[in-house]
């Protein structure tokens, strides 16, 4: 299957994409979206990688200062036309340039941030509502910097800005806002200080973080083997986990299981969605059983 | 020979029952699951089953090994069918000896029921109608929850499960 969110359909808004680098990275002390984790890419690399597949079109957000920074520059940009306003001023440039198309907008220091979150938030954009986004797992409160603002919330943020307000969380709340849980829960954990880098670095180190690819061999079995049209195959995929490697193959197989009916096997053995994959692993995804 | 197996050919459920002979038992029960002609409503003409043997098997004697330690039964086995079977086929074959008749029937009825749940067999219908469906999957697939009305349905289609 194509990409879903580059494919239009009449009357839903196309999907763009949003890369948020205007931040001053003041408690980091480094800019954060020059920040690597291993051997991995820069942060906004990384964060345009996994956007990119998913949106119609992809920009990074810039503080008007920024616009001659090699990373920022090389890829296409959206300077904020409002200084000091915090991220916010990155989604009122981006809905002046383009009014017709709703936005994904990304924090660039969300290190954990996986396959699986972007996928499902795309897939459950409700364009009759202002907006899409996760509710915290921590607060319960949505997570504005991973959210999808459709053309029909342009005005109100407009509106919110002029009355001399910032904050998106407290916009997404006043909004006709569509909350999702999240499928991973530390997914969009941010990263703000060197400590908070240190605990993303390590949790990444754990799960075999690194953005090396992996020789994986995926076996299929009944209606999955049927829906792939194989019965196994030997991939090179950059999945660090389980749950990354399902979200990637059903972006290319019209799979009809969700996630939450299969359980994963790795090496012939019951595992969890979030357990590490390692170079030469086999995985299988379990449909529901029915022996007897 | 080995506590969970299967077959790719009809089961001998006398010969199993001979394996689990024991002079110190005084029980023993069993059970088979047989190829019945319909299923919720739908005349059945024939089954499929396949099944991930390597994690098969190991969850199978894991499951058998429970049983003896949790009913304290002698001996237990259990053998299923894989690939194509008619209606009235044996399907599954559960065998428990015991001292006693009432851990067997226990041990007896906690494999048969572990491993449809555990096992990872599946088992594909096919109907008299000419349909055909994976049993426990075709109702699974799930649609985007908070999906709009007035969303057009290719758009639904299309994001499913992307």
């Amino acid at each position: 299957m194509s990409a879903p969110a580059a494919t239009a359909f009449p009357g839903v808004p196309p999907l763009f994409g949003l890369v948020l680098t205007g931040g001053r990275s003041r408690r980091m002390g480094h800019d954060k979206a020059t920040l690597t984790y291993g051997d991995a890419s820069p942060q906004l690399e990384r964060a345009m990688a996994l956007l990119a597949p998913r949106v119609a079109r992809a920009y990074v957000s810039v503080r008007a200062d920024q616009a001659d920074d090699p990373l920022r520059a090389r890829f296409p940009q959206i300077p904020d036309t409002v200084p000091n306003l915090g991220p916010i001023a990155g989604l009122l440039a981006a809905q002046a340039r383009h009014p017709e198309a709703a936005w994904l907008v990304l924090a660039c220091d969300l290190p954990l941030l996986d396959e699986m979150t972007l996928a499902h938030l795309v897939r459950q954009r409700a364009p009759a509502r202002a907006a899409t986004a996760y509710r915290s797992s921590r607060d319960g409160l949505p997570e504005p910097l991973c959210a999808i603002y459709e053309p029909r919330s342009r005005e109100s943020v407009a509106a919110y800005v002029a009355a001399g307000r910032d904050c998106p969380r407290k916009f997404l709340l006043s909004a006709d806002t569509l909350l999702l849980d999240e499928p991973n829960p530390r997914a969009l954990d941010n990263i703000n200080t060197p400590a908070e880098y240190g605990s993303a670095m390590q949790q990444l180190k754990d799960t075999g973080a690194s953005a090396v690819p992996r020789n994986i061999t995926v076996q299929y079995y009944a209606l999955l083997r049927e829906q792939a049209g194989r019965r196994s195959e030997a991939l090179v995929s950059h999945a660090r986990t389980a749950a990354e490697l399902y979200a990637e193959l059903a972006s290319r197989y019209p799979f009809s299981l969700a996630p939450e009916v299969l359980r994963v096997a790795i090496n012939a053995e019951f595992r969890e969605w979030s357990a590490p994959l390692a170079d030469g692993d086999t995985a299988v995804f379990i449909p529901p059983v029915a022996g007897g | 020979m080995a506590a969970f197996r299967f077959s790719h050919t009809p089961i001998d459920s006398a010969a199993l029952r001979g394996e689990l002979a024991d002079p110190a038992c005084g029980g023993y029960a069993a059970f088979e699951g047989w190829v019945r002609n319909s299923n919720e409503g739908q005349p059945v003409r024939r089954l499929e089953y396949e099944a991930f043997e390597a994690l098969a098997l190991r969850e199978g004697e894991r499951i058998v090994a429970e049983a003896l330690v949790r009913f304290g039964v002698a001996h237990a086995a259990c053998v299923h069918r894989i690939g194509e079977l008619a209606v009235g086929e044996l399907a599954v074959w559960v065998g428990v000896s015991a001292a006693h008749r009432d851990e067997a029937f226990r041990a007896c009825r906690y494999i048969i029921d572990e491993v449809k749940h555990r096992v990872p067999i599946w088992k594909k219908e096919h109907y008299l109608n000419g349909d055909s469906g994976w049993v426990n999957c075709e109702r699974c697939a799930s649609a985007p929850r908070d999906a709009p009305a007035d969303e057009p349905v290719a758009h639904r289609h299309v994001h499913d499960h992307a």
